[in-house]
């Protein structure tokens, strides 16, 4: 068996620069070879929660995509027929922090759907919330005659059992898409 | 074949998780379904034995004095790999184990496996003890994630057994219990062990 190298200061050096070097060359293989998957996978996800979250269309979300302070907004058409718009929003209020959620809603104004994109809530108890139980309490309301805030709070929602802070930050994050849309709305309205 | 005991090490007789009580915190804190314990440790599993072998590998290459930082460099190569690579193909479970994958860097069976037996044994050792290591951590924290999600939860790997309604007790997918599993798992283990002189 080959003897071990000395603790002498240029064989310290010189095998933590080798083995840095060999291994930032696999790290930066790793990282090329995966870059695009990583983003096709992101971008895949957003695809099918748009389809989840408005009836069918045939529009490419991203010809209607409109930016409202880091909110997106996608105005879909079936056949150049407006069928509702898909409302990426977030909110910092959830027990875990970060909500991100993908709502739909109808040219009315109605929400027709809505699934969470991301979080960090407690398991079993804010994860509830992608749960129908929880989430079919929204689907055919209209935000602007149904209020947003769990019945705690005075609103329409039902909360989550032992989860009453997850499902505030839902109902805010949905709020925030409305809030959002209403703008957009209002602007195209507006224009001659 | 006297070197299958290096692989049959790891399964029972110094099962990482429930014998030498290492690298808890992954157990604990990620194990709140059964399948994110198997994600999290085949992603150990892999860690470990890549880190393993190659440390065995170049050992000779690494002066005393630096070989934890050497260590540390080569098994932080790995977790970053399965890192990019968990985003990349598997964008579920990865987000359900969040950070939790970086911090395999850290966790001590890792470490500890490399510093106690890869930079002292030879590399076909080493890739055994690796592997026993990894599936011993895998087998513990997949067991402990079925038991929490089962009475936690209502389901097992995803499959729903007792309805959505049904009341269940909250508390084992909160972090008391998974402390409470964990005591349980290794008592029983402890009881095994005594039974079968292991």
């Amino acid at each position: 068996m080959a003897k071990k190298l000395d603790s002498t200061l240029p064989n310290m050096i010189l095998s933590l620069v080798i083995i840095s070097i060999f291994m930032s060359a696999a790290l930066a293989f790793v990282y090329l070879k995966t870059k695009e998957p990583i983003e096709n996978a992101a971008r895949q996800k957003e695809a099918e929660a748009i389809k989840q979250v408005v009836p069918a269309f045939d529009s490419n979300p991203a010809t209607g995509k409109i930016e409202k302070g880091g909110i997106v907004v996608y105005q879909l058409t079936n056949q150049s027929i407006p069928v509702g718009f898909a409302v990426k929003s977030s909110t910092e209020k959830g027990f875990g922090g970060h909500i991100e959620i993908m709502a739909g809603f109808l040219p009315d104004g109605s929400i027709y759907n809505i699934t969470v994109l991301q979080h960090k809530e407690t398991p079993g108890l804010g994860t509830k919330m992608n749960e129908p139980k929880f989430s079919a309490q929204f689907p055919g309301n209209n935000p602007a005659n149904f209020s947003l805030k769990v019945k705690k709070d005075g609103g329409q929602v039902d909360a989550i059992t032992a989860a009453t802070i997850s499902s505030r930050a839902y109902c805010d994050a949905v709020q925030r898409a409305y809030d959002a849309l209403k703008q957009v709305t209002d602007s195209i309205t507006t224009q001659p | 074949m006297g070197s299958l005991k290096y692989f049959t090490n790891g399964l029972l007789k110094e099962n990482p998780s429930l014998v030498l009580v290492l690298g808890t915190c992954p157990a604990l804190a990620v194990t709140t379904s059964a399948v994110n314990g198997l994600g999290m440790g085949a992603a150990t599993t892999f860690v470990l034995l890549c880190s393993n072998v190659i440390i065995s590998l170049i050992k000779n290459l690494i002066p005393d004095k630096v070989r934890i930082a050497a260590f540390i460099v080569v098994i932080a190569t790995f977790v970053t790999i399965v890192d990019l690579v968990m985003k990349a193909y598997v964008p579920d479970l990865y987000k359900a184990l969040g950070i939790f994958i970086p911090l395999i860097v850290v966790n001590c069976i890792i470490l500890g496996r490399a510093e106690a037996f890869a930079q002292k044994n030879k590399v076909w050792f080493a890739f055994l003890d690796g592997l026993g290591m990894g599936i011993g951590f895998t087998l513990a924290i997949t067991v402990m994630g079925a038991i929490r999600e089962i009475l936690g939860n209502g389901s097992i790997f995803n499959l729903r057994i007792i309805s959505q309604d049904a009341s269940t007790i909250l508390l084992f997918v909160l972090p008391p219990g998974a402390f409470v599993t964990y005591g349980l798992l290794i008592a029983g283990m402890n009881k095994l062990r005594a039974k079968y002189n292991l």
